[in-house]
This record gives C-alpha cells, structure tokens and sequence, in this order.
C-alpha cells in the first residue's frame, strides 16, 4: 500500500499493533517470567513480568519431579521414530502423487482431505480397539504407528508440492541418458527434494512432540508417558499444583518447537496455502 | 496458489504418466505407493470404517461379552441424550465463535503486517508463537491467567479496584474464556494465509483504486476483500470443522466443567468412550459428527463449485 495515510490512521494502525503484540506475546512472556518466580510471588496476585527475586529452582525441582526426564526421553524417541518413518514412507507416494494423473491422484487428494476434517474421536475408539487385539495398546510402537498414520495426509500433502516443483525435463533428461527409475529418483529427485524433506521432516517432528490427544487415549502406564500427558498430570487439583516447576516443565516442552518453528516459519506458509487453501 | 497447480498451468501437457500406460509403469506406481498406503488403510481407513460400523453395536469395554449389532437403537437412546445434544449446542458455539473473531482478528493483523509500519518484523515472530506452542502448554499457560487467586487477569483487574472473576469456574464467563483461547492459538495460521493472499494482490490494482480515490477502507471493500474471498472462505470454513472437532485445548482447561458449559462433543464421547466405556454409544456419538461435517463439507464444497463456475463463465 503506497497511498498516504491521515495521521490518525497511523495513531489507530499503532495501537492495533500494540494490542496484538500484548496479547499474542503476553502468555509466552508470562510463562517464562512464572518459571523463575518463588511459590510466594506466584500464589499473590501481583503483576511481575520480571521477578522480584529470580528463582531458578523450579527447573531443578521440575526434573527432579515425577516422570519428567522420562516423559521427554519418551516424547524424543517417539517424535524422532515418527518423523523417519513417516518421511520414508511419504516420500515415494508424495513423488507418485505429484507425478500422477487420473483416478489414483484423485483419490489421494480426496483422502488427504477428508482426514482432515474426520474428528480423531471417532477413528480413536476402533484404533484403541485394534492395538489391544495385536497388543500394541499402551505402548510407545503403537503410539508412533498412529502418529504416523495421522501426520501423513499433511507430509504427503507438503512433499507432493516440493515434487511438483522439480522440473520434469531434469528426469527426461535422464531417462535419456539411460538411468533406470531408481537411479532417478536417487541422483536427480532427492538430492533436488532435500530441503522439502528437512522442512517436512521437522514439521512431523513438532507434531508428534506436541501431540496430546491421541497419547491421552494409548497411553495407560504411567512411565511411557509423554511429555504433553506427563504435563498434564502435573496439574492437579487447582490448590495443589506446584505452578513454578509447573512453569518450568512447560518452558522446557515448548522450546524444541519453538525453535523448528523459528527456522521453518517461512517454508511452512507454503505447505499451509497449500494444504488448506487447495484443498 | 500452491507451486503445484502453477506448474500444471504453465505446462499441463509435460505432467509425467505415470499411470495406467503400460503394465510396466503400473507396476512402478503401485510400488511408489504401497509402503504409504498399507499403514493408511490399516491404521485409518479400515478404523474409520469399523469407528462406523461400532456404532451400531451394543460395545463396551466393560465385559468381555460377545459384541452384537442393535440396529439403530444408541441413535434412538442418543435422540433423548439432551446432555448430548447441549454439548452440540455448544460445539456450535464455540466453533463459530473461534472461527468468525479468529478471521476478524487475523484480519486485521495481516493488514498491520501487510502495511508499511514498522515493528513488523518483531510482530511477525510473535504472531507465530501460539502456533509453535504445544496446545497442552497453551492451555496450562492461560489457566495461570485465567487463575482467580493469582493470576495476572485479575491482577490487573484489581489495579481498578475491580473484584475478580473466577474465568474458568464461573458459569457466564467459563466459554467466552476458553473461545478467547481458542482465538489466541488459532490466530497464527489464519494470519499466515490471509497475508499470503494478501501478498498475491498486485500492487497495480491498489494504486489504480488510489488514483480513482479511494481512501484506505473503500480500498480495502473494494480491492483486498474481493480478491481474499475465496481464502477466507476456505480458511474460516475448515477453522470451523477443526475446531468443532477440537479437544486437548478444552480438555486440559476445563475438561467441560463447569457444569458441563464448555462440554462440546468430541469431549462427551471421549469420555463416554473412556470413562463410561460405552463405546458402541460413543461411536454412535461420533457418526453424528461426522454427518454434521458432512453436512458443513458438502456446503463448502458446493460454494466452491459455484465459484469456480462463475470464474470459468
């Protein structure tokens, strides 16, 4: 927007931008600023964004506590698993997907969009059903089978779009020269795809390092718990909850993702346009 | 517009057959396949249809009995649930309340980030946060706010002299509360979308729209709005079904309570699943959702239809 704008306008457009600053950041800000507070100035209600007394016990305590150390152990191996699995298995129907026509990319992209709108409450209850009949319920194996299944529609979604953006002529090419398919998509597609995987790769490992629901229903024992449920289980009736190692537990689960999201922000918005907006 | 159906425009005749050509290349696009789509059929499509067929049974996970189809009689039950069908009420509520002040929100926020301010670049990382925020920390983060005893919200109120709210326990304000949440984590995405079309918006057409003069907001009526219609139609309608379908958010602020006034119903048949174990009833529960979305699916998908039309006439 080029046109010049009456000062007011500028005065309104500035406030605006205060008010979302404050509201978007303020529960991050006060969450970190809780993580060093004392249980004093916690429980009063004074208005700190920095603590009158630093107190870094809470993040000792938080570790100390239960099964938090465990739950984060849990959580890694079962995002790590997760994103491999998925990435390998995604990869070669991303590439079909991308370089199909016909019934079967049909059928793909409607699939992709339908389970993004099923709700997982009805597909939860016959899985539940199921890994207790092979007895993979309330283990980490069935968890990152799930979270497979689940995060796939999207990866498939995202990697297709890399695919298509590698030029066909670069394969013909090629195929000319006499390599075989595999060779192709060895040589020429992924090393070309590479920064399409990373960026996928990442974007299934926040997700299953966020994931609550689903490890709410599988999860039974308290030991293979991740760290969303392990998060969850800290809090326990209002009066009891110890809400500076609570703080700190929550900081600690929220800065691997923060961190994916910093580097993958700007790859992400075109995996997004696609996935929602194409549909 | 994605890469994808750019690159289909420019060159729709160079698009690689690998389809049914010959028995050969069959074959190899089976075997690209496969290895996605067994985990697919096993872990999704074969439980969605089950998740359909439990629904029609008298299923718990109480005994061990044998499972027998009773016909349509948890929909006749689930008819009288009025506990059900409040929890869908409030589904509604929440979902188009979340998805109409999210677009409003990030409405505005694209347009501040689509102008020239500064700050931008500062605001840009911010709005980012609640998307990068595990959805339990969001929701254990905004009970601290919310806490009537010692959080910041009725720190600030009292500053006023204004006595404080008990936000998540108190009937009136429990769901606007938990909706300004659902707001706040859902603000990011939208943001995103409606700035990248935004972004697709040729500079050409505002300036031609300034020169006819046309001031900021006839500019934004005439110019931006028009050409965003079919991202924030897109956006606002699948933000609807996903937060209709949502559940850790409020579960882990007020699992319902209080009184069940934030009980929305991927909630109730979770725990009717779960804790009741009733999952032939609860299944019964989750077919109803899935025709409402249906429903809401078949809406979206026929405005787009209509839309393409007319862009084609």
């Amino acid at each position: 927007m080029t046109a010049r704008r009456p000062w007011y306008a500028t005065v309104l457009m500035y406030a605006a931008l205060a008010f979302f600053l404050a509201f978007l950041g303020f529960p991050l800000v006060w969450l970190v600023s809780a993580s060093f507070k004392s249980s004093q100035e916690l429980n009063s209600l004074a208005v700190n964004l920095i603590p009158a007394q630093w107190d870094f016990s809470n993040y000792a305590s938080a570790l100390e506590r239960q099964n938090l150390i465990p739950a984060a152990m849990n959580s890694l191996l079962v995002a790590v698993a997760t994103m491999i699995i998925t990435v390998l298995l995604s990869m070669p129907m991303a590439y079909a997907l991308a370089r199909l026509q016909g019934r079967l990319r049909a059928a793909g992209t409607i699939w992709i969009l339908t389970s993004q709108v099923f709700p997982s409450i009805l597909i939860i209850i016959p899985l539940f059903l199921l890994l207790r009949s092979i007895s993979l319920n309330d283990t980490l194996l069935g968890l990152i089978l799930v979270y497979v299944t689940f995060t796939m529609p999207f990866t498939l979604w995202m990697l297709q779009g890399y695919v298509a953006a590698i030029p066909v002529e670069l394969e013909e090419a090629a195929e000319m020269d006499g390599a075989n398919r595999i060779t192709i998509l060895r040589r020429v597609v992924l090393p070309l795809l590479a920064p399409g995987l990373v960026a996928t790769a990442m974007f299934t490992f926040v997700s299953a390092w966020n994931e609550f629901f689903l490890a709410l229903v599988l999860l039974q024992s308290p030991e293979l718990y991740t760290l969303p449920i392990a998060l969850r289980s800290f809090l326990g009736a209002e009066g009891q909850t110890q809400l500076g190692p609570l703080a700190a537990g929550a900081v600690l689960a929220t800065i691997p993702s923060l961190i994916i999201f910093g580097i993958l922000q700007k790859k992400l918005t075109g995996g997004m346009l696609a996935g929602a907006v194409k549909g | 517009m994605s890469i994808t159906a750019e690159k289909r425009a420019k060159a729709p005749h160079k698009v690689r057959q690998i389809g049914a050509r010959t028995r050969a290349q069959r074959k190899e696009a089976i075997a690209l396949v496969i290895p996605a789509l067994l985990p697919i059929i096993i872990f999704s499509v074969i439980p969605l249809v089950s998740g359909v067929a439990i629904g029609f049974t008298d299923a718990t996970l109480k005994r061990n009995a044998e499972i027998s189809f009773n016909g349509v009689e948890n929909y006749i039950d689930l008819a009288g649930n009025q506990r059900f069908w409040g929890s869908f009420g409030i589904g509604l509520v929440w979902s188009a309340s979340v998805a109409l002040l999210t677009l409003v929100c990030a409405m505005c926020l694209a347009l501040l980030l689509n102008s020239n301010l500064r700050l931008k670049g500062l605001t840009r990382v911010l709005a980012l946060i609640p998307w990068a925020m595990p959805p339990v920390v969001i929701a254990i983060v905004w009970r601290m706010i919310y806490n009537p005893n010692s959080g910041p919200l009725n720190g600030m109120l009292s500053w006023f002299g204004i006595p404080g709210v008990n936000w998540l326990g108190d009937f009136s304000t429990a769901l606007p509360a938990v909706i300004v949440v659902g707001v706040w984590s859902g603000i990011p995405q939208t943001t995103v979308l409606l700035l990248a079309g935004m972004q697709a918006i040729s500079a050409e057409q505002h300036e031609a729209a300034a020169v006819d003069g046309a001031g900021v907001f006839r500019r934004f009526w005439h110019v931006t709005l028009p050409a965003l219609r079919p991202v924030i139609f897109a956006v606002t309608s699948l933000d609807f079904i996903w937060q209709f379908n949502s559940f850790g958010l409020i579960y882990v602020l007020t699992e319902g309570g209080p009184g069940g006034q934030t009980m929305i119903p991927p909630l109730f048949t979770y725990l009717e699943a779960f804790r009741n174990r009733e999952i032939g009833a609860a299944s019964a529960m989750g077919n109803v959702l899935v025709v409402a979305i249906l429903i809401i699916l078949s809406l979206y998908l026929i405005n787009q239809f209509r839309q393409n039309k007319g862009v084609r006439a």
